[in-house]
């Protein structure tokens, strides 16, 4: 198993090294020179080209890929064009906001969609099913930002029991923060919850479906040992690879939340920097996210290694 | 409660059945319409006696079972009838009541083992969960367990404990199985198609198992399968299910040896047996099909199909006559039955084209190697074979012997390892299809053994048969088309298939599509690859009947694969007996038979139950076929071997395929005339 | 008797074979499948004559009647420059369904030819294409959208081809698992041993097999086009004023929405909702039909 991780890790770098490749070289493609972009229209072209010397663009493009590789190995992530400083502390900065905000979502969406679709897969073909099918395939597929306005209308403005910032501002305390994210993560929360609830829901009704269930039922078992000790065992194990690529549409959805409600969280980062232009805050960030769902896969297959005897251990003797 | 103390408690006296179905009916409610798949179904099971439920695909038979424990699927449920399991209903029950029963009175064992565990908890655990069921705590229930695992033949219990599901053998697994089912000390056992997935020496252990725990346990036991042989071997009475209908009953060997139904002498006379061959004793077939479910026939509903029927057997439903002590028959003319006339001949003139100098291909020192999950695993090893112009050649083999490696190495579907060699008329044979030129490919074809993976389903059957008349014949235009109704004609479909799709013909006839596919292109070398093992009874008849005579009238030799050695002797003039990716025996096929055997072609011959009559225990091999990727050294068989020679000469060296009479050769330290000797003192002539 | 226990979800049916394309007859009697379609349907014609149907001119501003909520004149209120939203709510299903049509129709396209290649030819060209699909998805996909439309500019057509860029590695994803299944059968092996070439075998034999996968691909995936091309518009990166457009009336009109002006972004947003639930119908649907 030690080696399957290894490969797995081994793979990841790759696709990072690919992943970096495809970040540097597409931003290259932003029209725009930096310096003039930094500076504006009315500055001369000698202050530009200085500042571009400066900046290093003037520089071939494998050399400032070189450069910037380099540089990220040792932790510097380069200068923002559009603030002049370093761009590790509003990445760090940001990261930890939406850290907050997705870390909400996921805990209220993993167990409710695992619940829904567990309910859904024992109720087969029953309203309880189709209902919570139908509802859960139409909350994935309704943009954020759709459900976001519908919620800030109804809760915001109308009925005025929740805050609309997502802010809770500098030093708030705990609970409050809490109160102020809770909008923001609605939306993220049903689009996760489609997906992991039609995947909990898959899983189990498979595992109904099975001979070992068979099996366990035709024992005199009760219903609810057989669901407890043989049935979720094996029907949640592909729901949590699952968990673990939704990581890919929830950075995406933090985009639109983030804007949506104006949160300083990364998908926000983000976005500023690719319509202002500021390449290097734009790489990192997008470097960023990209780790951080490769982390999550990482994870989420060695796990089911992990719980899967048949991976875990040998074949048959 | 021990075996003797449940049956000195006995619920009620002796005399009462453990199980009694009356008149049971049931019915499946299909895409909005309600189609009944059991019939007026009546039976019933003495204390301690074996009752078999035998029948086709169709017939019902698992649907019983299911209908026993109230595991109805959604869409079906009982409309008729009562069901009395030692003097209780289970379709009264609530339940927890039906929990109980199905804790402590009915246990079942099912088709494939390996998927009736669950993957997720160890062996032990699920043994011990039957006994946690009846009460005991957990520590008790894991020394039962094991003491239990021990009782089913597994040795190292302890150890097997401790494995999950996919770590240990299917025939390991089927015996958990068993285990947990006896565990209960049931009243009736349910067997349903147990050891159909298994290989033949394996599922001798298992049944061998089976009839001494029935002695140990007192347990009374349903045996449903489609092998009549099992059936006959394992059963003290029988049942014959067709189209949900129990036609006749009566004890085992009576009913097989004297049938009192047409449909049971149809049946009989499609197995071969003994002293039957292609063109010599031919199998009967049953004409016409399955009526199709939720069929709602006036009559007898066997009445399409029967060569005697008459107008009363049209018009109203025969009632059950009792044709004997404890038999029935759903028959009018059940008296009819002895003489009851064949569907086809019995001796017919097969042309052959048989010539034994002359070699049409030879495998050289074939070998071929596998990586399969890191290890290399080698699936054929130094074979040398030939192929005899016009002949049939058997290729007997368990799981792992490597047959349809051989077929597909041959084919060009496989690549064999370097040095071996491939030769079709003397010419060597690229290693893959697609390199081969076009005369190479249509010398060459293959009936694969499942005709819903080898016909593509998208395709009308039409373009499935023109398709190799087109790309290997090159025929086009109206010489395609003629070809095409003759090759159809060939294989005894009719035109009117030519515009269906796979899935809209039933197993038989798709099975033909796939015959006249191999021989659309004119082959001179058909590999039949299990071509029948996936049919029914009946028509697995009228299949080998028809390979039979495409190849008198086309002139082929053919390869021929299965594990079912009734079939192997039916068609085969050579046989060869594959282990472990080695040739053990190669020789005529009557000689093979007959004896003096290899000690493994032994073993198999007394591992396959045969129904015509019990044959003496002679030959039972322990443990598990070994795994490819490690095989025993020297001869590899010596593991098993019970001729094993005491002079160690088995565990070093490999022995030689060596000739040991004109024809014959094999692969064995033993000395032929010592074989013959030790073979011929246990054998009673066969 | 009622089914005390727990019967097993499978239900006793007639063989079908796998992948055998929708009988339309079955997708009719369902509720949610006309549902579904009565409202796609209602949207298309919006989308074709929208022009004729819409009460006012979604481009004519009234400066005089900024920001009005909902009244009898005008249903669903007035933006900031004074037009009326009904008007600009019909119009604006054009835009997103012809983009998002079009863009999953690349994608599948191109998805399904590379999932064939990836799925059959296996070897060197799937573990290359592979990783560089991994690579790809490892970014979210509207992350990957908008980056490439602030370097493109946002044009129709751009985002068409972009978002069907972004979709064919996972259609190609999806078409390349039914492939493996497909691989396993024997009618394979056949088409090999009558000298079938590659591209036949992929195309004549494969493919039809795989067309119920890519059908559901295709419906599914249209819901995400929608998902995605409204996000992008909300974002600023969709069609560009002042063409009617759900997601960028959203994006013009969503800063005044704490003050209180709730009609000029609700009724866009509800109608993107609509939308995509109605797809969803269908496709659950479809979905439906084909596993019974």
């Amino acid at each position: 198993m030690a080696t399957y991780v290894l490969k797995r890790l081994g793979l990841a770098l790759v696709t990072l090294w690919l992943l970096s490749v495809i970040v540097f070289f597409a931003s290259q493609v932003l029209p725009g020179d930096p310096g003039r972009a930094i500076l504006g229209n009315l500055a001369a072209p000698s202050a530009v080209a200085a500042l571009d010397h400066q900046l290093g663009v003037d520089r071939p493009l494998l050399v400032q890929y070189w450069t910037w590789v380099t540089g990220l190995l040792h932790g510097n992530m380069g200068t923002s064009y559009t603030f002049r400083a370093p761009v590790e502390p509003y990445i760090s900065a940001a990261l930890v906001n939406s850290i907050k905000l997705a870390a909400l979502a996921f805990v209220i969406v993993v167990p409710l969609g695992i619940l829904g679709g567990v309910v859904a897969a024992l109720n087969y073909g029953r309203a309880a099913d189709r209902v919570i099918s139908v509802a859960g395939l139409s909350a994935t597929t309704v943009p954020e930002f759709v459900s976001g306005i519908v919620l800030i209308v109804v809760f915001g403005v109308a009925l005025k029991v929740l805050p609309v910032s997502a802010s809770a501002g500098t030093g708030a305390s705990a609970a409050s923060q809490l109160q102020h994210l809770i909008l923001p993560a609605i939306p993220l929360v049903l689009v996760l919850f489609g997906y992991i609830a039609r995947m909990a829901r898959a899983g189990t009704i498979e595992a109904l479906n099975s001979d070992y269930a068979r099996t366990a039922i035709l024992k005199g078992l009760k219903r609810s040992v057989v669901i407890r000790r043989h049935i979720l065992r094996n029907s949640l194990l592909p729901t949590i690879t699952v968990i673990a690529t939704q990581t890919g549409y929830l950075i995406g959805g933090l985009v639109i939340v983030e804007t949506l409600f104006n949160y300083q969280g990364i998908g926000n980062l983000i976005f500023k920097a690719a319509t202002s232009k500021d390449f290097p805050m734009l790489a990192a960030g997008v470097l960023v996210i990209g780790v951080v769902y490769m982390v999550a896969t990482l994870i989420a297959d060695v796990l089911y290694t992990v719980l899967n005897p048949r991976l875990r251990l040998g074949g048959a003797e | 409660m021990t075996a003797t103390e449940t049956a000195a408690a006995g619920s009620v006296d002796d005399l009462a059945p453990t199980l009694l179905v009356e008149h049971l009916e049931v019915t499946h409610r299909v895409r909005g319409n309600d189609r009944r798949a059991l019939r007026d179904v009546s039976f019933q099971i003495g204390r301690r006696e074996s009752y078999g439920l035998v029948g086709e695909s169709g017939s019902g038979k698992s649907t019983v079972a299911l209908a026993l424990t109230r595991y109805l699927p959604r869409n079906g449920r009982v409309t008729g009838g009562r069901i009395s399991i030692n003097g209780q209903d289970p379709l009264a029950m609530d339940a927890a009541a039906l929990r109980a029963m199905r804790a402590r009175t009915v246990s079942m064992v099912y088709q494939e083992p390996g998927k009736a565990l669950n993957p997720s908890i160890r062996v032990g655990r699920q043994v011990a969960e039957v006994y946690e069921v009846a009460g005991l705590d957990r520590a008790t229930a894991m020394d039962r367990s094991e003491a239990m695992l021990r009782t089913v033949q597994i040795s190292d219990p302890g150890r097997v404990m401790g494995l999950y599901p996919h770590q240990i053998s299917g025939g390991m697994a089927q015996r958990v199985v068993i285990a947990m089912a006896l565990a209960a000390e049931p009243a009736l056992l349910i067997l349903d198609e147990p050891t159909t997935a298994l290989d033949a020496t394996v599922e001798a252990e298992v049944l061998d198992l089976v009839a001494a725990l029935r002695e140990d346990f007192a347990t009374s036991v349903l045996f449903i399968s489609h092998n009549l042989a099992v059936i006959a071997k394992m059963c003290d009475r029988v049942g014959v299910l067709y189209a949900g209908e129990l036609l006749e009953e009566g004890p085992a060997q009576r009913v097989f040896e004297e049938p009192r139904h047409p449909y049971t002498v149809g049946l009989l006379r499609c197995i071969p047996r003994r002293g039957q061959r292609k063109d010599a004793g031919r199998l009967d077939t049953i004409p016409g099909f399955l009526p199709p479910p939720g069929h709602t026939l006036p009559g007898c509903v066997f009445a399409p199909r029967c060569p005697i029927a008459e107008e009363r057997c049209r018009e109203a439903r025969p009632p059950a006559f009792p044709v004997g002590p404890g038999r029935s028959s759903r028959c009018y003319l059940h008296d009819a039955t002895s003489d009851l006339p064949r569907n086809t001949p019995v001796d017919v003139e097969l042309a052959s084209s048989r010539d034994p100098a002359e070699l049409v291909v030879v495998l050289q020192d074939l070998s071929t190697t596998f990586t399969h999950g890191g290890e290399r695993v080698r699936a054929l090893v130094g074979v040398n074979l030939g192929l005899e112009r016009g002949e049939t050649l058997g290729l007997v083999g368990e799981s792992g012997s490597g047959k349809t490696t051989l077929a597909k190495a041959l084919l060009g579907l496989t690549a064999p390892d370097k040095g071996s060699v491939v030769e079709l008329d003397g010419a060597a044979l690229a290693a893959q299809a697609r390199r081969r030129p076009r005369e190479q490919l249509k010398a060459l074809q293959i009936v694969f053994q499942n005709p819903d993976s080898a016909l593509n389903r998208r395709h009308t059957v039409r373009h499935l048969i023109s398709r190799p008349l087109a790309r290997l014949a090159g025929l086009s235009g109206a010489r395609l088309r003629e070809r095409l109704i003759d090759l159809v004609r060939s294989v005894r479909l009719e035109e009117r298939h030519l515009s269906l799709r796979p899935s809209q013909l039933s197993g038989g006839l798709k099975q033909r599509v796939a015959i006249a596919r191999a021989f659309g292109g004119g082959p001179r070398i058909v590999v039949c690859d299990e071509p029948t093992s996936a049919l029914d009874v009946s028509v697995q008849a009228a299949i080998l009947n028809l390979l039979a005579d495409l190849q008198a009238k086309e002139r082929v030799t053919y390869l021929f694969i299965s594990h079912d050695l009734g079939v192997v002797r039916y068609l085969s003039d050579r046989i060869a007996v594959l282990y472990l990716g080695r040739i053990m025996e190669l020789g005529p096929a009557e000689t093979v038979f007959a004896g003096p055997h290899h000690p493994y072609t032994e073993a198999l011959l007394s591992a396959v139950p045969s129904i015509d009559g019990q044959r003496a225990d002679r030959i039972r091999l322990h443990g598990e076929i070994p795994s490819a990727a490690s095989p025993p050294s020297g001869c590899v068989f010596h593991t098993r071997c019970p001729r094993r020679l005491p002079t160690g000469i088995c565990e070093t060296t490999e022995p030689p395929l060596a000739e040991v009479a004109p024809g014959h050769l094999m692969s064995c330290h033993i000395p032929i005339d010592q074989l013959t000797i030790l073979q011929r003192t246990e054998q009673d002539g066969d | 008797m009622t089914d005390v226990v727990a019967a097993p979800a499978a239900v006793v049916t007639v063989a079908h074979g796998r992948g055998e394309l929708p009988g339309w007859r079955l997708l009719l009697r369902r509720p949610t499948f006309i549902a579904g379609a009565a409202i796609l349907l209602f949207w298309v014609v919006c989308a074709v004559f929208g022009h004729i149907i819409a009460p006012q001119d979604p481009l004519a501003q009234q400066l005089l009647a900024t920001n009005k909520a909902p009244s009898a004149a005008h249903w669903f209120g007035t933006d900031q420059l004074g037009r009326d939203v009904f008007s600009r709510v019909i119009v604006g299903a054009r835009s997103i369904l012809v983009i998002s049509v079009f863009a999953t129709l690349l994608g599948t396209v191109a998805g399904t030819a590379l999932g064939l290649a990836m799925g059959y030819l296996g070897g060197v060209v799937d573990i290359l294409a592979g990783r560089i699909v991994e690579a790809v998805l490892a970014l979210p996909l509207l992350v990957v959208a908008f980056l490439f439309l602030v370097a493109l500019g946002p044009s129709p057509l751009t985002i068409i081809i972009v978002i069907g860029f972004v979709f064919t590695p996972l259609i190609a994803r999806t078409v390349r698992s039914a492939v493996l299944v497909e691989r396993q059968q024997d009618y394979l092996a056949s088409a090999r041993l009558l000298g079938e070439n590659r591209t036949y075998i992929m195309f004549v034999e494969i493919l039809p097999n795989v067309l119920a996968a890519v059908l559901v691909e295709f419906t599914v995936r249209l819901g995400y086009a929608i998902f995605t091309v409204a996000s992008l518009s909300f974002l600023g990166f969709g069609v560009q004023q002042p063409t009617p457009d759900w997601g960028a009336d959203i994006n013009a009109n969503y800063g005044v929405l704490p003050a209180g002006y709730w009609w000029m972004t609700l009724f866009p947003a509800l109608a993107i909702a609509s939308l995509v639930i109605a797809i969803n119908l269908v496709t659950d649907s479809i979905e439906q039909v084909l596993a019974s």
